[in-house]
């Protein structure tokens, strides 16, 4: 994957560019906390991103905080924090603490911002797609220009009827959404070939009568680009976009997977070597957007944040046990009236 | 119900389309949407003439898939719309098992308030219409299980006007059915103006103090009837229309329970694990000691569906003369 040059995109600041490099930073690390902590066993679980740091980042500086909605998945540390999600609740939710914004009942990553405009999202892959696009009727049918829907998901969500279903209803209602496919090749174990026939995801989008992109994912500025003009499309009422953002999927599913048990460590290594979040920072010091000395001092800083933060969240305590009752409804949990 | 409040008399059908249409008329964040509810008005005409007064932005043709009708619908509520979806038949809605169970009933839950999920799913239910495997079936024992989803199942159009307004205005999801055989076969009084009837409150149709009947939908007609039978041969029994499913009001049961002392449940869907099986258990912890005669239940058999053919299909149905016959058994047991 190449750095592509994309004509009359919306250009990037250097500031944009620091942006983007310091939520890669802080998402890897966020990443790379949750495994220690697993290790650890101080947490029950974790989700890495690697891999997906520049899609994640480039589609979060795409989002317009106070307009527009995300509905992510789980995989989603880098795009949460770059839409506004605060760091400590990240943690909240890696610990599951009784200050967690679900109280401690979801699981890790699965996370709920109402007041930023980030939806509470179930486990179950595509049916927040679903959502994202009831999400945007909303903003169609008020009228509510200038704002539009992120809808994240994998290339393996792209199986599920209920990811079909979204994209059609938005194709033919023309609806404000953007579905960004971060195809990282493995659903689990099963690669992209198990998946689909088509080589790229975004030809799927022909079949609804909805514009597709590709994107190389491991370029931050590209998706950020490809995503913002999408963005823009939707929210003046051009319509929906299917954007795939190319990345890989560096390591297992999630703590209680073992990759090593279906792809080859040579697959790995070579796609390591296209690792997003070191090639950034050498493209930015050769721009001269950042140097040497304010590149390490920013990881310092990432660093201290994330210890910082961990250890703070880490003393909080865990929801009680009568945690477990209560909004189940806005009434009593009790089935018998 | 004010007593002397004026009334219009209506059938079932009717009852469901002026709720709908004062809903629509009353909130503009009300959107119906499902399958062939605009030009058409639905299969049943329940909303026909909808999309030409309200628009179809508010009356959406969707596509044919259910899981996504009502998938957007979720999205819809969590983002503060009121969106009624329809499924056009119960036995179209496994599609839609997912969004039901898996999200609109957990968003709130999840979130732990953060979201919530007021959305109605309409569906038409039940046999005796001929509609055979895929046009016939209950489908409210899949759904009562699960908490965090409410369940309504009137039969009266009084009863479907006020709880049809309840089901809109819940902050929380409802999945509302209708009996399609009582759809026109059902008339009644319905108070004009808006009024609601509160969601998990039964209602007794019929007092009497030898027996309690406890069913739903269009069975408590053909309950009442029986009653009404047997009361010539000088049996008073009680007939509790539940109206609604979950929750499920445990008071009105007890109580009619601790006067008649017998209790008979009598239900449409199939007999394992059906709702009366959780009445029973109930009864069963609660007022075991309040019992002269064991519960008995009267139920759909345990077979998939009911079938086409005429016979096959009446087997499946309870008459009214084999409720009249197990109702004058434990009368007299
Ligand atoms: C409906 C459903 N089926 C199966 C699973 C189990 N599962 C969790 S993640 C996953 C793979 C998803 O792959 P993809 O959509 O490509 O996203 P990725 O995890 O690779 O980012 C599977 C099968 C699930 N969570 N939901």
């Amino acid at each position: 994957m190449s750095d592509t040059a994309v004509a009359n995109m919306p250009a990037v600041t250097n500031e944009q560019s620091l942006t983007l490099l310091r939520n890669m930073l802080l998402q890897r690390a966020v990443d790379s906390r949750g495994f220690q902590l697993n290790r650890q066993g101080k947490i029950a679980i974790a989700m890495g991103s690697e891999g997906h740091e520049a899609a994640q980042a480039g589609t979060g500086l795409a989002f317009e905080r106070g307009q527009d909605l995300l509905y992510p998945y789980y995989r989603n540390t880098g795009i949460l924090l770059a839409c506004g999600f605060p760091l400590a609740d990240l943690f909240r939710s890696q610990f599951a603490r009784v200050t967690d914004r679900t109280g401690g009942r979801s699981i890790i990553n699965h996370v709920t911002a109402k007041g930023l405009g980030i939806a509470s999202i179930s486990s179950i892959i595509a049916a927040q797609c679903a959502h994202a696009v009831g999400a945007a009727y909303k903003l169609k049918y008020l009228k509510e220009t200038g704002r539009a829907v992120f809808c994240q998901h994998g290339e393996g969500a792209t199986s599920e009827g209920e990811w079909h279903e979204a994209m059609n209803f938005a194709a033919i209602h023309r609806l404000p959404v953007v579905f960004v496919c971060e195809n990282n090749r493995w659903a689990i174990s099963t690669p992209q070939s198990k998946q689909m026939v088509n080589q790229d995801v975004a030809a799927k989008a022909g079949g609804y009568g909805m514009r597709g992109e590709i994107v190389d994912g491991f370029d931050p500025i590209a998706v950020y680009q490809t995503v913002r003009e999408a963005r823009d499309r939707a929210a003046n009422g051009g319509g929906p976009t299917l954007v795939e953002a190319q990345c890989y999927r560096f390591l297992s599913h999630t703590t209680d997977d073992d990759d090593r048990t279906y792809r080859s460590r040579e697959e790995v290594e070579t796609q390591r070597k296209l690792d997003p979040v070191p090639r950034f920072e050498r493209r930015l010091v050769e721009a001269g957007v950042i140097n040497e000395a304010a590149l390490a001092a920013l990881r310092a800083e990432v660093s201290a944040t994330v210890n910082a933060t961990t250890d703070a969240i880490e003393a909080e305590p865990l929801p009680p046990a009568a945690g477990l009752y209560g909004n189940v409804y806005e009434g009593p949990d009790d089935p018998w009236a | 119900m004010a007593v002397a409040a004026p009334t219009q008399t209506m059938n079932n059908v009717e009852a469901v389309r002026a709720t709908l249409y004062e809903a629509l008329k009353a909130d503009p964040r009300t959107i119906v949407l499902g399958e062939d509810v605009g030009a058409r008005g639905n299969v049943f005409l329940i909303t026909k003439g909808f999309i030409e007064e309200f628009g179809p932005e508010r009356i959406v043709d969707t596509p044919l898939a259910e899981a996504s009708i009502v998938g957007i619908a979720v999205g819809m509520a969590m983002e503060g719309l009121r969106p009624i979806a329809e499924i056009q038949f119960a036995d179209f809605i496994y599609p839609a098992f997912n969004q039901i169970v898996g999200e609109a009933a957990k968003t709130r839950y999840r979130s732990n308030g953060d979201y919530t999920c007021p959305l109605v799913i309409r569906t038409p239910y039940g046999g005796g219409v001929r509609g055979a495997l895929s046009h016939s079936v209950s489908i409210e024992a899949l759904f009562y299980h699960v908490p965090g989803l409410k369940i309504v199942a009137p039969s009266f159009p009084a009863d479907i006007k006020g709880l049809l307004t309840s089901a809109i205005e819940d902050p929380d999801p409802v999945l509302f059915l209708e009996h399609k055989r009582t759809y026109r076969l059902v008339k009644g009084e319905v108070p004009t103006g808006r009024y609601t009837i509160p969601i998990g409150k039964a209602d007794v149709k019929r007092a009497g103090d030898q027996l309690t009947v406890v069913s739903y939908g269009l069975y408590v007609h053909q309950a009442l009837d029986a009653a009404a039978r047997l009361e010539g041969d000088g049996m008073s029994i009680e007939v509790i229309d539940l109206r609604s499913i979950r929750p499920m009001d445990k008071g009105t049961i007890l109580e009619s329970i601790r006067k008649t002392r017998k209790l008979l449940i009598v239900h449409e869907d199939n007999k394992f694990g059906g709702i009366g099986a959780e009445i029973a258990a109930m009864v069963a912890e609660e007022a075991f000691f309040d019992l002269d005669a064991p519960i008995r239940r009267l139920c759909g058999p345990d077979v998939p569906a009911m079938g086409y053919a005429a016979p096959l299909e009446e087997e499946f149905m309870i008459s009214t003369e084999q409720m009249a016959e197990t109702m004058r058994e434990l009368v007299r047991f």
